[in-house]
């Protein structure tokens, strides 16, 4: 698919769905289309059975946390059409408390993505038949691929000898875990070095 | 609720059974719940994520180089193939293209997994149903493609070889005529599995009709693959939007008929033909080239020579930020797809500028297809499960990452 097509592709669209569609963009040849939360299902099924898009497989959906913004989620949808041998790609703003309607309806292939994006991020979808946690333990707590949750995890699991059984506890470090900060040519370690307090007092 | 009153009586019939988490035929940690009625499956709920290792969170936390490693341990039987779709995200954003050499290396490993991974699942299919035979003799062969990675990369499994820009190393001229050899004589090898497992009556009787998927239930799902060419839909990423080498290649996409269990096994197994054919052009074709540079020469993304390095202070100090601050992905997002073995394997990539990636997804082929179970075994026997999990080659590095 060359880039004018995309144009193309991209102006039909916005024309036909100018209510869902905030503005699209074309970068190293991938059509994103930046949407609005409330017509997503709207948006996702013309793009499903319009006949110059028959974006028909669905391919991915996956959250991206931006914890600096209001609305710190993203839900980001990848589309393929088999037909047209086209690729697009679909994203929306989403907060932790307001739900992104449910996609299942259109696709039942959404369900375990759905289902994913909560169990990691805890972004709520409506209308999704079975919104259970799918990839973390059960009775897991906390969404683990949101910028503020720890590496480490909160909790680790051994077998304990005495118990005989397998006990949580919380997670303990015999060291920090270092995060280095390459990015700055003085500071390689951005948790504080013993000793560093005196650095502001004035000696 | 009053609607839940009749299942309170007494119904003999009614079963529910756990399959799993620690079951041969699961091929890894699958836990199933199937309430069956008789010997007839109506609903299984699969419970994953037993194998989840948080890939994309250390993805986040790690250098780009430094999370390459990763890669190979999501489909542990092809390693290079996820490898290749990490390095594809990284140059499109960058936007570079690989040398010649690294190019056909990489075709042709991406090939010799492809053959790994097939030979693995069309041979623990064929004991999933009973046979024994096949993956004795199967394995002896994926062993020897073991090797050859060994032999490239250092490592037989986690070879951690493709890299941005690139292949970590050349390969020496004894490993290329090796591998000439071995792509000489698989397809006798190949032909004397396929007369165990194809004609074998029993093979027939457990896989044809079983599983059967139509263009509908592919929409629906989200399958790719082979899932999609076994009924007869000749979608195949290397030929429709073709990557690396690809395009110049002279490769045949095998496709089925009636999207059943036998079906996709016949695909697989012509598709490991197909690999081996396209092993030989790439091996042709470095002879016809000769040798070239495998790694972007003289760019931020490969390590300096060892011999510039005892002489030029500036490559040692390209050398130890390569190493230890790593390259800088421009800010960013971009989706690669690869054709894996068992389906489009793809990397969405957001990148902010820094040495590390801002958000890595992962998009593995089997967990769509996984997630395809209970549609599919429906309706079918008990024992066909096992039958259909097979035949969709499901390997849990990958589902659960």
């Amino acid at each position: 698919m060359n880039i004018e097509n995309l144009v193309d592709l991209a102006a039909h669209i916005e024309s036909r769905m100018p209510d869902a569609v905030r503005s699209t963009q074309i970068v190293v040849g991938e059509l994103t289309i930046l949407a609005e939360r409330d017509h997503i299902v709207a948006l996702l099924r013309f793009l499903r059975d319009d006949q110059q898009c028959n974006f028909e497989t669905f391919i991915d959906l996956c959250g991206v946390d931006y914890p600096e913004r209001t609305e710190r989620f993203e839900v980001v949808y990848h589309l393929l059409s088999m037909r047209m041998n086209n690729r697009i790609r679909v994203r929306i703003r989403a907060d932790e408390e307001t739900p992104v309607a449910s996609c299942v309806p259109v696709w039942p292939a959404a369900n375990w993505f759905e289902r994913e994006a909560f169990d990691m991020y805890g972004i709520q979808f409506s209308d999704h038949p079975d919104l259970r946690r799918i990839l973390t333990d059960y009775g897991f707590e906390g969404f683990p691929l949101r910028k503020d949750f720890p590496l480490t995890g909160n909790y680790e699991v051994r077998y304990d000898d005495l118990e005989k059984r397998v006990i949580y506890e919380p997670v303990k470090l015999v060291q920090e875990y270092r995060n280095f900060d390459f990015l700055s040519p003085w500071e390689g370690m951005t948790s504080e070095i013993p000793g560093d307090e005196k650095a502001g007092r004035g000696v | 609720m009053a609607d839940t009153a009749h299942l309170i009586e007494e119904d003999d019939r009614k079963f529910t059974l756990n399959f799993g988490p620690q079951h041969p035929a699961a091929h890894g940690v699958l836990r199933m719940i199937m309430d069956l009625d008789g010997e007839v499956v109506t609903r299984i709920d699969s419970h994953i994520g037993l194998l989840h290792r948080g890939t994309e969170k250390l993805l986040e936390y790690k250098t780009y180089l430094q999370g390459l490693p990763y890669f190979d341990r999501l489909d542990y039987c092809s390693p290079m193939n996820q490898e290749h779709a990490w390095c594809l995200a990284i140059e499109k954003l960058i936007g570079i293209e690989v040398p010649r050499r690294a190019s056909l290396i990489r075709v042709m490993f991406s090939e010799i997994g492809r053959i790994m991974s097939h030979i693995l699942n069309v041979t623990t299919q064929a004991m999933d149903v009973g046979a024994l035979t096949p993956i004795t003799w199967g394995f002896e062969e994926r062993e020897k493609l073991c090797v050859f990675y060994e032999r490239a990369s250092g490592s037989r499994m986690h070879a951690a070889y493709f890299r941005p820009g690139g292949v970590h190393q050349d390969l020496p001229p004894k490993l290329i005529d090796d591998i000439a050899a071995w792509a000489e004589q698989f397809p006798e090898k190949m032909a004397r599995i396929e007369d165990l497992i194809t004609e074998n009556r029993i093979f027939k009787q457990r896989n044809v009709d079983i599983g059967v998927v139509d263009q509908r239930t592919i929409m629906d799902w989200g399958f790719t693959g082979v899932m999609v060419r076994g009924t007869g839909l000749a979608w195949d990423l290397r030929r429709s939007q073709p990557y690396e080498c690809y395009s110049e290649l002279d490769f045949r996409i095998p496709v089925g008929k009636h999207g059943d269990n036998y079906d996709r096994y016949v695909c697989r197994m012509e598709e490991m033909k197909e690999s081996t054919k396209i092993i030989q052009q790439c091996i042709a074709l470095m002879a016809k080239e000769g040798p070239g540079p495998v790694l972007l020469a003289g760019s931020k993304l490969s390590p300096p020579r060892r011999a510039d390095m005892k002489n030029s202070m500036e490559a040692l100090i390209h050398h130890f930020k390569l190493y230890t601050e790593g390259f800088h992905v421009p800010a960013g997002e971009c989706y690669a797809a690869i054709e894996a073995p068992k389906g489009e394997f793809g990397v969405y990539l957001v990148a902010d500028g820094t040495n590390r990636p801002y958000r890595a997804k992962i998009r593995a082929p089997g967990f769509p297809h996984l997630q395809a179970m209970d549609h599919l075994s429906k309706g079918h026997m008990l024992a066909d499960v096992s039958a259909i999990l097979g035949s969709l080659d499901i390997v849990f590095g990958e589902v659960d990452r």
